[in-house]
């Protein structure tokens, strides 16, 4: 199904014609691109607004996901001793950098009708979006836990043990003592998620007024030629991403002042 | 306090690290009341020997043994290091966090962690954040967060290392009440000057073995070894 732009959109996708797909583009429709992205969200236009959120309402389900599988793990690896921690370790650093395409087609073929999950009916709605981004997100958030919260526990070592506290205290303790750097963590892996399109594209398959977010709208207007309405949207999203990384910011800031 | 964990007996213990012997074989029994002073020159091993009393360290051979079951025990000890941890929080919350790991309830714990802070001289950094503090308020924090669980035995290793004059003797004076109050103490130092101050008892330590255990009294005026008496007139013994 086709990306229905609104009525002003069209008219700035007609700028394009066929032939400016192939010649490189020029410097000012990158300024162009800027005044596209003015122009929609100053209009609020619907069409925007709706794909923004949808942006956001998947990829924030995916990370606070990710994080509570993520941040726990890290720090259950950081503080256990076992045979096989640092195969764990090298498995979740090689699954950081996962092609999200193929996590794509992974839970595209997991979750497809002849598939094991198949039943279930995910496939192409929001929830088969988020399931694959919890997959792409996961390790990253759990990688960067796991390096804050070991250098974390090799200085709370010695007093942790000296006060007897159990395992889950300990796990408890560097949690909530590392939490600065687990919040930079958690907006790791929302900025790999809100900027991906290749899972997406297939597991959600860019479906009008379904799944239809930014990257997947900005592929689809890239493809058709309409280069500064990509753009616009390229610009809402860098300043979505933005906007949610000041926000987390100034929340854990106004929480306590001082050095930590 | 349900039944004494003292004495302590140690016996034939050696602690090794990647099968070299760091301390060991040591023998010796801790019992009694008032402030035993661990001494010796650098690396003659007082660290290690704190840390394998309050459990910190595995003996490879031997043991030790409290007077009533190690899982008991624990709880009524506890243990100043060289360098004192800051946890990222507030000067309250630190002290605080020892009772709240042992299961007391946030609010109790803090009312307490004041009232200890208080004691030890912290009261006008109470809301700071631990990582600002000064070495001597960073070395009353951990004394305190070591207090307020009112151990039994409380263990300090070298705690006033880096420290000025002045912040010594307040720390010392925090010490000398404790025992006034029945707290058993067991502090390594190099400081002859503090082990004279604030020993009832001197544990003298050589190439990771105990070389002398005596009174306090007995020790400075009449050491038993050649060696202690050396390490007393200031010279370098190995
Ligand atoms: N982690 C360690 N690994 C190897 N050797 C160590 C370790 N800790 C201490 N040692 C060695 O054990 C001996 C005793 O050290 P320590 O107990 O720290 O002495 P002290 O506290 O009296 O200076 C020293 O020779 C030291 O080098
Ligand atoms: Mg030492």
């Amino acid at each position: 199904m086709p990306f229905r732009p609104s009525a002003r959109m069209v008219s700035r996708a007609n700028v394009f014609d066929a032939k400016h797909k192939e010649t490189p583009l020029p410097m000012n429709e990158i300024l162009e691109g800027l005044v596209e992205a003015a122009k929609l969200i100053a209009a609020f236009d619907p069409e925007l607004v709706e794909i923004t959120l949808r942006s956001l309402q998947v990829t924030i389900t995916a990370v606070v996901i990710a994080a509570a599988i993520g941040l726990p793990l890290g720090a259950w690896l950081a503080v256990m001793r076992f045979r096989s921690r640092r195969l764990v370790i090298a498995l979740l650093n090689a699954l950081m950098g996962l092609p999200p395409v193929v996590v794509g087609l992974i839970v595209y073929v997991l979750l497809s009708r002849s598939g094991p999950f198949g039943v279930l009916g995910l496939l192409f709605t929001p929830t088969a979006m988020i399931i694959a981004q919890v997959i792409i997100v996961t390790p990253l958030i759990a990688s960067i836990a796991h390096q804050a919260i070991r250098d974390l526990w090799s200085e709370y070592h010695d007093l942790l043990i000296s006060l007897n506290t159990t395992k889950r205290q300990r796990v408890a303790t560097l949690l909530w003592d590392a939490r600065r750097a687990l919040l930079t963590a958690c907006l790791a892996g929302f900025g790999r998620g809100i900027g991906e399109v290749g899972a997406i594209m297939i597991v959600g398959g860019n479906i009008d007024n379904a799944t239809r977010v930014l990257t997947t709208a900005i592929a689809l207007e890239t493809g058709k030629g309409n280069f500064a309405l990509a753009l616009g949207l390229g610009f809402v999203l860098i300043a979505l991403a933005i906007a949610v990384n000041l926000l987390m910011h100034s929340l854990s800031r106004t929480e306590r002042s001082g050095t930590w | 306090m349900v039944s004494s964990i003292l004495p302590l007996r140690i016996h034939a213990a050696e602690v090794k690290r990647r099968g070299t012997r760091l301390i060991g074989p040591i023998d010796l029994t801790l019992g009694g009341t008032g402030i035993t002073i661990v001494l010796g020159p650098n690396g003659s091993g007082k660290t290690t020997l704190l840390r394998l009393m309050h459990g910190l360290e595995r003996p490879a051979h031997g043991g030790l043994d409290w007077s009533i079951p190690e899982e008991e025990a624990r709880g009524s000890r506890s243990f100043v290091f060289q360098t004192p941890t800051m946890m990222r929080r507030s000067v309250t919350d630190c002290i605080a966090y020892a009772l709240r790991v042992a299961g007391t309830k946030r609010a109790e714990a803090r009312a307490r962690a004041r009232e200890v802070a208080t004691h030890v001289g912290l009261r006008h950094a109470l809301d700071r954040s631990a990582q600002v503090l000064s070495g001597g308020e960073k070395q009353k924090l951990a004394l305190a967060r070591a207090l307020i669980r009112d151990p039994e035995v409380l263990f300090l290793d070298e705690p006033c290392a880096n420290l000025d004059g002045r912040a010594t003797r307040e720390i010392e004076t925090i010490l000398t009440d404790a025992r006034s109050r029945g707290t058993r103490i067991v502090m390594s130092t190099h400081d002859l000057g503090q082990a004279a101050r604030l020993a009832d008892e001197i544990v003298f330590m050589l190439n990771g073995c105990v070389r002398e255990l005596n009174g306090a009294e007995t020790f400075f005026e009449k050491p038993a070894t050649p060696e202690a008496h050396a390490f007393l007139n200031g010279q370098i013994v190995e």
